[in-house]
């Protein structure tokens, strides 16, 4: 070895070691986490020292303690006799409510505008590129207060309510609509839904290996269809129809019975939607570009009509592009629903920051608001991951 | 080729015909771009019966119906709502912006003083502009003004000191604030996020767990709780008796998100450049930051000029959300005159918002079209 009788061990000055990159990458990481140890050890002084002498108790007790405020929108009961920590979760369920029929909506706007974008179509393709221009380069905040401040604040007051076929109301309060009241033996329906959808997996995953063994193809997503929505309305009909409805009654100020949705979640969830749609159909787009024209040249030689080389060369393809973008924007929809605190909907930031704004217990609040967004996030990118590495090509 | 004269054979080009008429004439253009199948012809009328349906009323509602001038809200209202309109009108208030124009600029900014957020405007422009025409020389100089110089003299300017009278950061408010926040969130997260990336990118384990776990926290939450963060808790972890400006943490807050987005779009540059590149910097016998300075950084940053781009844009149009933590910058300035006795009206509300949108909506756009062009003049024909 050339490098011993270069710098033999025993002949190392200070100025060799100065200049190794093994001992210096020591030193500057040993220095970088110093730095840090001592700055984050700073902050905690003065933290403690801080509530200490604001006289705030730390600990999580606090999530015991009677709220005390109403919540407009609620999944599980609550009334402000509940616990703090049963707001969080009430929020929290808002949050999940919220983004996840955003996703499912931009996804189909995102979709249909990214498709729009690529067709031949002349006015078509230009109509959807306006749409992604101007909500590209609007802020999210903006058009959430469009829909809330500008349209639904101007809809009629309750006395005035426009009515809608099915005893439906909309007025500034929101949709009023019939409750659905479940009776007896309604628990049937979510169970044929469940064994639906399993049993539609099944006899997809049995489909796939006959046509891989023999040729012969079977008609699944038909038969899926009618599995997961025939079984339920089976189920439905046979415990008798246990559904009865409760009609909302229009009064001078406010609706009466019934249930309602209010224009706070409504203006979230449009302009959620349509925003988030915006990215959603950039993303889709480049995704589609993504795909040789190769593949769709060599499979029309193959014999393919369009429709099939679609679905069995160009999306498998195309989504291999597509889904860690709009993973992420999946995640940036969640994210963004912590906005609904501007319009007063009450998701896990809003009644976090309610919380907090009452007990004053600030590091816990902010900490289990961080928790809980950081666990959304990291769970859906180990999926997303996950989903990814299952979709991704095989190379040599 | 050796061409033989062969009488079949024409020996000379000959000019390139027209296109055909069925191509370059209109109808030809409508039957290939609007009418090509069946399926088109539909899509077509519906479009037509959708713009038909919408374009009218919109155009109608914001210019035809719209009131132009006008001092207070009987303007903008019907008889019935106490104002000159007759019954059943709606329209576009843009007296109410006229009105308030100055305001929506400056916010509170106080009257006298607007010439210094107006001088700052200048200097801004006049750096600003050179820094983004290719052509112009010293690039290095105008650089070190813009980001170094121009924010020492515009925080004097703005704030007051050497003689000017002060002005407390809660007076200031509208585009200014925007344009401040968006200003020193860009000149701040792009060193930054470049640190960030080298540091998630390093071989040194402690440095890349500590830049990664930095870079994931922020990432993972929303932006309104950084900045609602950075509002409550930064003074609790600060010694007692240290106060720091409302202004100040919206800055914190949305430097340090906007790092974390820009260290992932750099760490995409990075990870696009070939091994070799670095290997050759090594041999010539280069230091690290020479290596990073000469070789590395021109050729990733100019791969992901988009991408820095968009997080520009982004964090420009996220600056609207300092309006949630009581701050009034563009958005919040518009909407605090939704309850403005002067102009409440049914339609200002909606007027306000046009406004606001319009104005990012020209920043962004003009951002992204700008980023359009630098693209396709770096483009050095090397595209792998």
């Amino acid at each position: 070895m050339t490098d011993a009788a270069l710098a033999p061990p025993e002949a190392r000055t200070l100025r060799s070691y100065v200049y190794d990159p093994k001992y210096r990458g020591i030193f500057f990481q040993v220095l970088a986490l110093a730095i840090v140890v001592i700055f984050g050890w700073w902050i905690f002084h003065n933290t403690t020292e801080n509530l200490a002498r604001a006289g705030t108790a730390s600990g999580f007790s606090f999530l015991n303690g009677r709220a005390g405020f109403d919540i407009s929108t609620t999944l599980i009961s609550y009334t402000n006799d509940s616990t703090y920590g049963r707001a969080i979760v009430v929020g929290f369920l808002n949050t999940l409510l919220v983004a996840s029929l955003g996703i499912v909506t931009a996804t189909i706007i995102g979709f249909l505008v990214g498709l729009g974008r690529l067709s031949r179509n002349w006015l078509i393709a230009k109509l959807c590129t306006v749409y992604v221009e101007i909500f590209r380069n609007i802020p999210v905040l903006l058009v959430i207060f469009f829909w809330y401040k500008g349209v639904l604040d101007t809809l009629p007051q309750v006395r005035d309510s426009i009515a809608l076929p099915f005893s439906t109301f909309l007025n500034n309060r929101g949709l009023a609509f019939p409750k659905p009241i479940w009776g007896e033996g309604a628990v049937f329906v979510p169970i044929a839904f469940v064994l639906g959808i399993i049993a539609a997996l099944a006899i997809a995953q049995w489909a796939t290996k006959r046509q891989m063994a023999t040729g012969q193809q079977f008609p699944i997503i038909w038969t899926g269809i009618g599995l997961v929505v025939g079984l339920p309305i089976l189920a439905f009909l046979a415990a008798g129809a246990p559904l009865t409805f409760d009609p909302p009654i229009a009064g001078r100020f406010n609706m009466t019975g019934g249930a309602r949705i209010l224009p706070e979640f409504v203006a979230l969830y449009l302009a959620l939607s349509l925003y988030t749609a915006s990215f959603i159909a950039e993303v889709i787009r480049a995704g589609i570009r993504g795909v040789a024209k190769g593949q769709t040249e060599a499979s029309s030689a193959l014999g393919l009509q369009p429709a099939m080389t679609t679905r069995l060369v160009v999306v498998p393809q195309a989504l291999r592009i597509i889904i860690p973008p709009l993973t992420s924007q999946y995640l940036n929809l969640t994210k963004n629903s912590s906005l609904g605190v501007a319009v007063g909907f009450p998701e896990l930031f809003s009644t976090t920051s309610t919380t907090l704004n009452q007990t004053g217990q600030a590091v816990e609040a902010i900490f289990i608001m961080l928790t809980v967004y950081l666990t959304i996030s990291i769970l859906t990118s180990l999926f997303m991951n996950w989903f990814n590495a299952k979709m991704a090509l095989v190379e040599r | 080729m050796s061409a033989k004269n062969v009488a079949f054979v024409r020996p000379q080009m000959l000019p390139a015909e027209p296109a055909p008429l069925s191509i370059r004439s209109v109808p030809g253009w409508i039957r290939a771009n609007l009418l090509a199948t069946p399926r088109d012809t539909i899509l077509t009328a519906l479009a037509i019966a959708f713009l038909l349906w919408v374009l009218p009323g919109m155009l109608e509602w914001l210019f035809f119906n719209a009131v132009w001038s006008g001092s207070d809200r009987s303007a903008c209202t019907t008889i019935a709502q106490g104002g000159i309109q007759p019954d059943g009108w709606s329209g576009a208030c843009w007296a109410f912006i006229g009105d308030r124009f100055q305001q929506f600029m400056f916010g509170r900014y106080p009257y006298d003083e607007r010439w210094r957020p107006i001088l700052v405007g200048i200097m801004f422009i006049a750096l600003l502009v050179p820094i983004l025409i290719p052509k112009l020389p010293r690039k290095g100089l105008n650089a070190i003004l813009l980001f170094g110089a121009l924010p020492i003299v515009a925080f004097f300017l703005l704030h007051g000191g050497f003689g000017l009278r002060e002005v407390e950061t809660p007076l200031w408010g509208g585009l200014m604030v925007t344009l401040i926040l968006s200003f020193v969130g860009i000149a701040v997260s792009l060193p930054i996020g470049i640190l960030l990336a080298l540091g998630r990118r390093s071989n040194m384990p402690i440095i890349r767990t500590l830049c990664v776990g930095f870079i994931e926290i922020i990432r993972g939450v929303p932006l309104i709780s950084v900045l609602f963060m950075a509002n409550v808790m930064l003074p609790l972890f600060l010694p007692t008796g240290w106060t720091i400006d409302n202004f100040l943490r919206a800055l914190v807050g949305v430097a340090l998100f906007a790092s974390a987005y820009m260290a992932e779009v750099i760490r995409g540059g990075l990870q696009a450049i070939p091994k070799g590149q670095f290997e050759g910097a090594d041999s010539l016998g280069l230091s690290y930051w020479q290596k990073i300075r000469l070789i590395v950084m021109p050729q990733a940053l100019k791969l992901v000029i988009p991408g820095i781009v968009n997080t520009f844009i982004g964090l420009f149009k996220d600056t609207s959300l300092v309006s949630i933590i009581g701050m009034f910058d563009l958005l919040g300035i518009v909407r605090l005159n939704f309850t403005d006795t002067t102009w409440i009206t049914p339609v200002t509300p909606l007027t306000g918002l046009i406004f606001a949108g319009f104005i990012f909506w020209l920043f962004c756009f003009g951002m992204s079209r700008y980023s359009a062009f630098m693209e396709r003049h770096l483009d050095t024909g090397h595209k792998r």
